[in-house]
């Protein structure tokens, strides 16, 4: 529907490298990766976000997290967390 | 020494008197014993109190021997007699013993009466003689239990061997469970408790609140079954995207945000127009931008409507919505069957906006609403433009709050469209007759040609006063009460007026535009106009700035945008600027963002630029020494005020 366009419109965009839906028990539901590389980001950073999430709402309950970008040397990756799905994205910012 | 018959006295003897002498003292012998005490005492405990024995023991032992002298025929004695070993005794006592024996074995169980039928003295002595058999074969092993036929019998049972057996049941599964109460923990946990009590009082409500409540709560519940498990994650997908465009865009959000043209400086009050970012949508690129709008509650979300200007090519019509976060697609696509003229967002209600058409038809689009049709819209019946639609705009919410805007067409009419109980109802306001134009029609009726409306304004605070421009040139200065004639008119241009706007600060000016080249800035009050400038081009839009009463923008039709200062520069713009790349591409629209300080311009191929302005078209008046610097809108009416006073006539 909609959403699968826009998932398509995000992998087409320029410098993406790839997307990735991750459902709430770490299990990759959607990717365009590698299916060891897809396990090891859900593991990671699902445990990240859980992290990132309870320190936003630590020191605030009524504030949530949006979303955590980590830019390394190599390259951008966004986590979007939803209430049951952590959609990754792993794009190349300058290219 | 004794000596006889002398009586010794002692020393100490007692001196008795004669009579004491010969007291006769009687002495009785008793059985008594006089060393038993005589008053022994018990405690009863029936009557809980000492009592004195009734009878108390008299005997007095004088010696005692434990004397070791047994009977003889005593049991002991006998034992004692037969291990002293008597031979015989023992001879008698064995032929008896035989027969005995045999009797003996016979009655091994057997009691003390058949033994005594045999004979008392026969039995006893055969008791002797059994008991004296057994007892020296076994005396030293047994002991005697009874005087009577006893036969100690004992007997073993098997002891079973002793096995160990253990059993193991299966451990219960445990599974480690860890958690941490955060704040958030506990403060989800009061929110669910205040959501459930909420829920539980919203049952007690009245059942009417409840159907409402249901339906929403089956559309929310319908929309949800509906969803995979793909749907639910839009949200997320959407805020990805933006960060994904953000990073792309990073240099044009950082130049939005920060850059500002130091340049500026040295350009002597000539200002520039930095280009940031281009919308365009596949579908739209055959179309002209025919309408922008900023929405007043999103300051980054801006409405687009497509359509044509050409009279011969009329197509469909689009509007869409973009968001400055999103510079690469658009947040809502609507499309219709005529070209989209105009639209104009309502400021109290952000969601809705109103639309005319090609066609002459108005519609009203619901963002809310997830469908891509509009929500209502007229149509033939219900007293639809016969011409296009220039102009819609939203006004305030009538008595009965229902929401409505007006709308100008070419056909000459001003209609205000109501909307009320889900249906557009029209109230024609104004038509617009046209000077002079009274045509003879077949059989002698006199027709009257109605002027064309091609966009008007309504002033910002007094409520009933608007401008209507037309394609002649004409401006009229009308009012909401009166419906046949107008306040004022004004001989604005030679070609038809494109655009009019009240100035946002000043009550009493306006601005307009026209396909003659011209723009013009008026004092209501007075007939001519103040400001004249010419752009060498049809000028398509004009747009004062939101922020600085003596600022506006207009573009032409060779591509160019022209921004004017009137406080710097009465004469000149600030600012002449080609903003779009191909020569026959001609701009159609411009808006001023509310509050930051970029423009908008649409051009004919469907695009959408987005530019910022540079600091020198941005000034505000300095602050003079010593003195505060009053902001606010008087300031700017001053401002504006000061200077049309130098143009007016004395």
């Amino acid at each position: 529907a909609e959403v699968e366009e826009t998932l398509k419109r995000i992998q087409a965009h320029k410098g993406v490298m790839a997307t990735m839906v991750i459902n709430a028990e770490g299990i990759p539901i959607r990717t365009t990766l590698d299916n060891s590389t897809t396990v090891q980001y859900a593991g990671l950073l699902q445990q990240l976000t859980m992290k990132a999430r309870s320190t936003v709402r630590d020191i605030d309950p009524q504030n949530d997290l949006t979303f955590l970008r980590i830019r390394s040397k190599k390259h951008e990756i966004m986590v979007a967390p939803d209430k049951e799905f952590l959609l990754i994205v792993i794009q190349n910012p300058t290219e | 020494e004794w000596s006889a018959g002398k009586t010794v006295k002692p020393p100490d003897q007692l001196e008795l008197t004669e009579a004491e002498l010969k007291e006769e003292f009687t002495r009785v012998l008793t059985a008594n014993n006089p060393h038993a005490p005589q008053n022994i005492v018990r405690y009863n405990f029936k009557e809980r109190a000492y009592k004195p024995i009734s009878h108390i023991d008299q005997t007095a032992i004088h010696f005692s021997l434990n004397g070791n002298l047994i009977l003889k025929d005593s049991d002991e004695g006998r034992r004692q007699s037969l291990r002293s070993g008597n031979a015989s005794e023992k001879a008698p006592v064995e032929t008896s013993a035989e027969a005995s024996e045999g009797s003996g074995v016979k009655d091994e169980g057997s009691t003390e009466d058949t033994q005594a039928a045999e004979g008392a003295e026969t039995a006893k002595a055969a008791e002797a003689a059994e008991e004296e058999e057994p007892p020296p074969t076994k005396e030293k092993e047994r002991k005697l239990a009874n005087q009577f036929n006893f036969i100690e019998r004992s007997s073993r049972t098997i002891n079973n061997p002793l096995r160990e057996r253990a059993s193991q049941s299966e451990p219960t599964p445990c599974k480690n469970f860890s958690g941490n109460a955060n704040q958030w923990v506990i403060y989800d946990a009061y929110i669910e408790e205040v959501q459930k009590m909420e829920k539980s009082k919203e049952k007690e409500k009245p059942k009417a609140q409840t159907a409402k409540k249901e339906e929403k709560g089956k559309k929310l519940t319908s929309l949800e079954s509906q969803s995979d498990d793909i749907t639910k994650i839009s949200n997320a997908a959407k805020i990805v995207e933006r960060m994904v465009n953000q990073n792309t865009f990073d240099d044009i959000a950082q130049d939005f945000k920060y850059f500002e043209d130091a340049s500026d400086e040295y350009r002597d009050h000539r200002g520039t127009l930095l280009p940031l970012w281009k919308f365009q949508y596949d579908k739209t690129k055959r179309l002209s931008v025919t309408a922008i709008s900023w929405n007043p509650k999103y300051k980054d979300l801006f409405a687009v409507g497509y359509g044509s200007y050409d009279f011969m090519k009329q197509s469909q019509g689009m509007l869409v919505l973009y968001t400055m976060k999103n510079p690469s697609f658009p947040e809502y696509v609507f499309s219709s069957e005529s070209g989209i003229m105009c639209l104009d967002i309502h400021d109290d209600h952000p969601h809705l906006m109103a639309v005319g058409f090609y066609d002459g038809n108005v519609a009203i689009y619901n963002l809310k609403k997830a469908t891509s049709q509009p929500s209502y819209k007229s149509s033939g019946k219900s007293g639809k433009h016969t011409d296009p639609v220039w102009q819609v705009k939203w006004q305030k919410d009538d008595m009965d709050n229902n929401l409505n805007f007006f709308s100008v067409s070419s056909d000459g009419r001003i209609v205000s469209w109501t909307l009320v109980k889900n249906e557009l109802v029209y109230t024609d306001i104004i038509k617009l007759p046209a000077e002079g134009t009274v045509m003879q029609g077949p059989e002698g009726l006199q027709l009257q040609t109605f002027g064309c409306g091609t966009s008007f304004d309504f002033h910002k605070k007094i409520d009933y006063l608007f401008l209507v421009g037309t394609e002649e040139g004409k401006i009229y200065k009308c009012s909401k009460c009166y419906s046949s004639q107008f306040l004022d008119v004004f001989e604005a241009h030679h070609m038809a007026v494109d655009s009019i706007s009240w100035n946002p600060y000043h009550l009493k000016v306006f601005i307009s535009c026209s396909s003659d080249w011209t723009v013009k800035i008026w004092d209501h009050t007075i007939k001519t106009p103040m400001f004249v400038y010419d752009l060498n081009a049809a000028v398509g839009d004009v747009a004062w700035s939101p922020y600085s009463s003596t600022v506006f923008a207009a573009v032409t039709t060779d591509g160019k945008a022209h921004v004017f200062d009137l406080n710097i520069n009465k004469y000149e713009a600030l600012c002449n600027q080609i903003v779009v790349a191909k020569k026959k591409n001609k701009i159609t629209h411009i808006q001023f963002n509310p509050m930051y300080p970029i423009v908008i311009i649409g051009d004919e191929r469907g695009q959408i630029v987005c530019l910022k302005l540079s600091p020198n078209l941005r000034k505000m008046p300095k602050e003079k020494k010593g003195q505060e610097v009053k902001k606010g809108p008087e300031v700017e009416i001053a401002k504006l005020e000061k200077l049309l006073s130098l143009v007016r006539e004395p």
